[in-house]
């Protein structure tokens, strides 16, 4: 009762010269959000004109929109299996490592949420230096490594090297949901005679739902990003999408409308399901710190 | 939150460890084991000592991209941090506008690098590029593969198109903490608005905008993929940072020795600044419960 008389006060005390300039400052808001979206958008906005252009079009004349809308571009990277295949292999790597991830990050979370052991703070930094860590010092090194165990240019190589970075932030962003949970859930149900296994898959992971739902979505997000380390360790069977892009370069030139299509295709899967997490992305991008 | 002692964790905490010890520690271990050896191929190694370490430390090469690379993280930190608070003050209160606001910012965080690289290779270009036309239109000299600056304006522009939503986010879920009665306590005090962002808004962001400043540097000081595939580097080497120089040398003419010394070093100052930043955060995360 209390707050809701509290928040009307101001607004009739208010006079009517604050009204006017409250309006005038949601323009402003506009005008700033409107801008720095133009800023955003215009770049993407330009690619996905070009993928819809024939490269005649492209390279002879300067055109704002299409004017002979063409879907050839799209076309051939879908039936061409050189290109799509980039996409299999990227979509296969991805999947893996996120999968991985959050397989050993999920216990590892709870623990460090939940309890002190010896070293447990060292371990934890450690964790973090990890994805601190620039792929280009571990380029070659995951080179040789993978090459030596038989592993180079499969996609395990890749999900496995990604894990460096995407196994810490899981571990974190998931540890930061876990603190949210009272740990009286966790008492009662050993009390009422769950396992841990039990407790864990039955009561608590529902719990962390959304928590689950973000930190996969960020390993997802960064291995589908990541060129330098899934470049360096695949050469035909596991290339990814994006090394394949690199190699558009032919003899006639740049093929710039196929360029541009393959490039809009890869914005789509995350384009797709950022929606679901729009309000937990500034959190995993904290790494679970907000 | 208390927690209880219990070393059984350990086990909780094991698959990890394993993991990442193959594919952290295993690694590390060869650039160790490289930066102290010389080799003249055919599997041929001999020790080398601090050799590598010390021609590193005299050499201009090392010393040049380190410093590009810091003038390089200093602007696009000076640039993002500030728009980023400007964007974030100015997202709209509530509504569908709030959701449409979010996905359309986030765009940019989840294009592959490589294509944020491409994008803003063709949007640059004179030929074929709305902005390189534009520019050529309005009659600015403007090539970003033969002018340094150009190049570097392009590298920056690029990084402030691609990360100042990251900012911007982080920001807005600070002021999304804010509670209404704190405004409403500002209203009767009859703060200016300046007032209101200084002493209320800002210090409610500090803790975010920590992590959105340390996160920045950090992603900015290992940047590769958008430079590389922008202007590769050059013109010259005027856009070379720390990761694409380590590029070129390990995998590009296979210097092992050198290239190892260099990525022990690299990750050192790494190492050293996600310490400053792991101390800065827990001790936010003490203030804050």
């Amino acid at each position: 009762m209390t707050d809701a008389t509290t928040d009307q006060i101001p607004g009739k005390l208010a006079p009517s010269g604050k009204n006017r300039r409250a309006r005038a400052g949601i323009n402003t808001r506009a005008i700033v959000m409107g801008l720095y979206l133009i800023f955003l958008l215009l770049p993407i906005y330009w690619l996905l004109n070009m993928s819809l252009k024939t490269n005649t079009e492209i390279l002879n004349s300067f055109t704002l929109w299409p004017r002979n809308l063409t879907l050839e571009n799209y076309a051939t990277i879908l039936t061409d299996p050189a290109w799509y295949s980039g996409y299999i292999n990227s979509l296969i790597y991805v999947v893996m490592n996120t999968v991985i991830s959050l397989a050993v990050a999920l216990p590892a979370a709870y623990a460090f949420s939940r309890y002190t052991f010896l070293g447990d703070k060292h371990l934890f930094f450690w964790l973090l230096t990890n994805r601190m860590a620039p792929p280009a010092v571990f380029a070659l090194p995951f080179f040789q490594l993978y090459s030596s165990v038989g592993l180079f240019d499969t996609h395990i190589a890749v999900a496995l090297a990604h894990c460096l970075f995407n196994v810490p932030l899981a571990v974190w962003i998931l540890e930061g949901f876990m603190r949210g949970v009272p740990k009286e859930i966790d008492e009662t149900a050993y009390i009422d005679g769950y396992s841990f296994p039990r407790f864990f898959v039955k009561i608590f992971m529902p719990l962390i739902a959304s928590g689950i739902g973000v930190a996969a979505f960020f390993c997802f997000m960064f291995s589908w990003v990541e060129l330098l380390l899934s470049r360096t360790l695949t050469t035909v069977d596991a290339k990814p999408i994006a090394a394949i892009m690199t190699r558009t370069q032919g003899a006639a030139g740049i093929d710039w409308g196929v360029l541009a299509a393959a490039g809009v295709l890869t914005i789509v899967p995350g384009a797709l399901v950022i929606y679901f997490v729009r309000n937990y992305i500034a959190k995993g991008f904290a790494l679970g710190r907000v | 939150m208390d927690k209880t002692p219990n070393q059984k964790a350990w086990f909780l905490v094991l698959p990890v460890l394993i993991l990442v010890a193959f594919s952290a520690v295993i690694p590390l271990m060869t650039v160790v084991n490289y930066s102290v050896q010389d080799t003249f191929g055919n599997n041929e190694f001999f020790w080398a000592g601090l050799e590598w370490f010390r021609e590193l430390l005299e050499d201009d090469r090392m010393w040049d991209a380190l410093g590009r690379q810091m003038i390089f993280s200093s602007i696009i930190l000076a640039i993002e941090v500030p728009l980023g608070i400007l964007v974030a003050l100015n997202m709209p209160k509530k509504g569908v506008w709030v959701s449409v606001c979010l996905v359309l910012m986030s765009l940019p965080l989840l294009i592959p690098w490589n294509v944020v690289g491409t994008i803003w290779q063709i949007f640059g270009r004179v030929d074929i590029g709305l902005l390189g036309h534009t520019l050529a239109a309005l009659g600015i000299d403007y090539n970003y593969t033969q002018d340094p600056f150009a190049a570097w304006v392009t590298v920056i522009v690029m990084d402030v198109w691609h990360w100042t939503s990251l900012v911007a986010l982080l920001a807005y879920a600070g002021l999304q903490s804010i509670p209404d009665a704190y405004y409403q306590a500002a209203k009767i005090d009859q703060a200016s608005r300046w007032k209101v962002f200084r002493y209320i808004e800002l210090p409610k962001m500090a803790g975010v905008l920590m992590i959105a400043v340390l996160l920045r540097f950090m992603d900015s000081f290992m940047i590769y993929t958008e430079p590389f595939v922008v202007t590769g580097g050059g013109p010259g080497s005027t856009t070379t940072f720390l990761s694409i120089d380590l590029v070129k040398m390990a995998l590009g003419q296979f210097d092992l020795g050198p290239a190892a010394a260099f990525s022990l070093m690299y990750f050192l100052v790494i190492l050293l600044i996600s310490w400053v930043f792991y101390t800065v955060m827990v001790n936010l995360d003490k203030r804050g419960t």
